[in-house]
């Protein structure tokens, strides 16, 4: 079992989460030519090593997550949300 | 090489089985080669074999990292089928399935090859109508398939969980002349039908670099030195971007991903065809009888990308689960063994068998699940891409270009996803 560390219900099991995949892709513009868009949607790099990637805690508190992880030893190198303004939210909430 | 025929049984018997040689030999590496394969797994040895035995090229070196069948040729469930709907999907896998018909006799090699039928359990009216779909557009290639009403799969395999009250089992959808091969004899097979034609096979030799020159490759660094090609063919299912990388080509249509397969303990005969629980809607569940008694299964992959050739507890489980809801009568067996494979999981859950931006480098990538019941198809058109320089008209649309033209190769319609092509 992964332990994958939510920012906002702590260290959980892996299978509370559901596995969304490469979060490094940048998606263009919409007007950028096709090829872009192929490239973008289809191509991988496919990392052996640490890579980015997205969790969702989909039987937790649901947040889409950041995660670095090897993808040789699937240990966790750091997790964050995905949503730029969460840490600014939660501060301000305490 | 001794052949495997009755007067030498009868011989060797006599002798004190003294008179047999080893199966393929230990070559030093040549300088260099006509033809490079670079991947030893039953891709790798079956493209060997076909470019000697059909298209008569016996400067071939096969290169293997580590052992011949210690791969994927090694983690496998050893089903062969042909129930693909796709056009181009649909002969080639019908292809295969004829290669494994003859094979043992073309190997001179017992592969073990049993049709005991692949029979995919129904469970719903809709599923019902969709797999009839599929399997009568498979008959236009000459593929076969019945469908079984509930009173016949009763007939047929009276100990499923018929009571099952989340999915009812309704009929199932049969191919016949399905079944299962034995993994490693189909490695080795190969392995000694094509070091007879002159191939060698190197293993323990593993690609650490290549050499590019004016839009070729020169030579591959080894762990046994340097070796030259004139042609080189990738057949690396699961490390295939490690080594699209390492050629400096960029990203590929492909993540490699982990499926898990589980052994029990040897029982009396229990289940004698390969049997499907529910990839219409329910389950994803597969499982089959080996002839040593073990139950032999698997599911779904682990769904997070990984190079790991070792598995997940959750998916243990989910599996543990798929095999008492159809079978309760398994519930006290033991799991012996359980492993993971990597797969090369494609972007529309179908392979690539093509040339590539490097003049004389081809590729054999993307193989999913599908990998060992393709074997003997992948190799005879791989070869025959190497030979004649250009793709068979059955695997024209198997390329890295096929997403910007539009063309998705996709028998699941589920999207750029790799992990759901499962």
């Amino acid at each position: 079992m992964i332990r994958i560390k939510c920012p906002y219900c702590g260290e959980r099991d892996h299978s509370e989460f559901s596995y969304g995949g490469d979060a490094s892709i940048e998606y263009p513009s919409l007007e950028a030519p096709q090829e872009d868009w192929v490239k973008a949607i289809f191509f991988r790099e496919n990392i052996r090593g640490v890579q980015k990637e997205t969790w969702h805690h989909l039987n937790g508190c649901r947040m889409w997550l950041e995660v670095e992880r090897s993808t040789i030893t699937h240990e966790i190198k750091s997790v964050k949300p995905c949503h730029p303004d969460y840490t600014k939210i939660v501060e301000n909430k305490q | 090489m001794t052949r495997f025929n009755a007067w030498n049984v009868f011989k060797n018997g006599l002798n004190g089985q003294t008179g047999w040689s080893r199966q393929w030999r230990d070559p030093e590496p040549k300088e260099s080669y006509d033809v490079i394969i670079v991947g030893g797994g039953l891709h790798g040895l079956a493209t060997a074999y076909y470019l000697a035995k059909n298209h008569n090229k016996h400067n071939i070196a096969v290169l293997e990292k580590g052992w011949i069948g210690g791969g994927n040729a090694g983690r496998n469930t050893t089903i062969v089928r042909s129930n693909y709907m796709m056009p181009g999907n649909r002969e080639f896998y019908e292809h295969s399935l004829k290669l494994w018909e003859n094979l043992s006799h073309d190997l001179n090699y017992n592969v073990m090859f049993s049709q005991r039928a692949h029979v995919v359990l129904l469970h719903s009216p809709s599923s019902i109508d969709a797999y009839a779909r599929r399997y009568n557009t498979m008959k236009l290639t000459g593929s076969d398939g019945e469908l079984w009403d509930l009173k016949k799969l009763k007939k047929k395999i009276p100990h499923l969980n018929y009571d099952n009250g989340r999915f009812p089992i309704l009929g199932a959808i049969v191919q016949p002349r399905a079944g299962n091969a034995r993994h490693d004899s189909a490695a080795w097979g190969y392995a000694r039908a094509a070091d007879s034609l002159g191939v060698d096979i190197l293993q323990n030799c593993e690609v650490t670099g290549i050499t590019r020159k004016n839009g070729s490759i020169e030579s591959l660094q080894t762990s046994r030195g340097i070796i030259k090609g004139k042609k080189i063919g990738f057949a690396v299912a699961g490390h295939t971007s490690v080594l699209w990388q390492m050629a400096e080509l960029g990203k590929l249509p492909i993540e490699s991903h982990k499926l898990q397969a589980f052994v029990t303990e040897s029982i009396k005969p229990l289940l004698d065809c390969v049997l499907i629980f529910g990839p219409a809607g329910a389950a994803h569940f597969y499982i089959s009888q080996s002839d040593k008694g073990s139950m032999v299964f698997g599911g779904e992959l682990d769904w997070y990308k990984s190079y790991a050739q070792r598995g997940n507890l959750p998916t243990v489980k989910e599996n543990g689960e798929c095999a008492m809801a159809i079978m309760p009568c398994l519930g006290k067996l033991r799991l012996l063994r359980h492993w993971a494979g990597v797969m090369d999981m494609s972007m529309d859950g179908s392979f690539f068998m093509c040339k590539t931006p490097i003049d004389n480098l081809y590729l054999n990538a993307g193989w999913n699940y599908g990998g060992f019941k393709a074997s003997p198809a992948s190799g005879w058109y791989f070869a025959d891409l190497i030979a004649n320089e250009r793709p068979h008209k059955v695997i024209e649309n198997h390329n890295l270009e096929r997403f910007e033209k539009g063309i998705n190769l996709d028998e699941r319609g589920i999207g750029p996803d790799p992990k759901m092509h499962g």
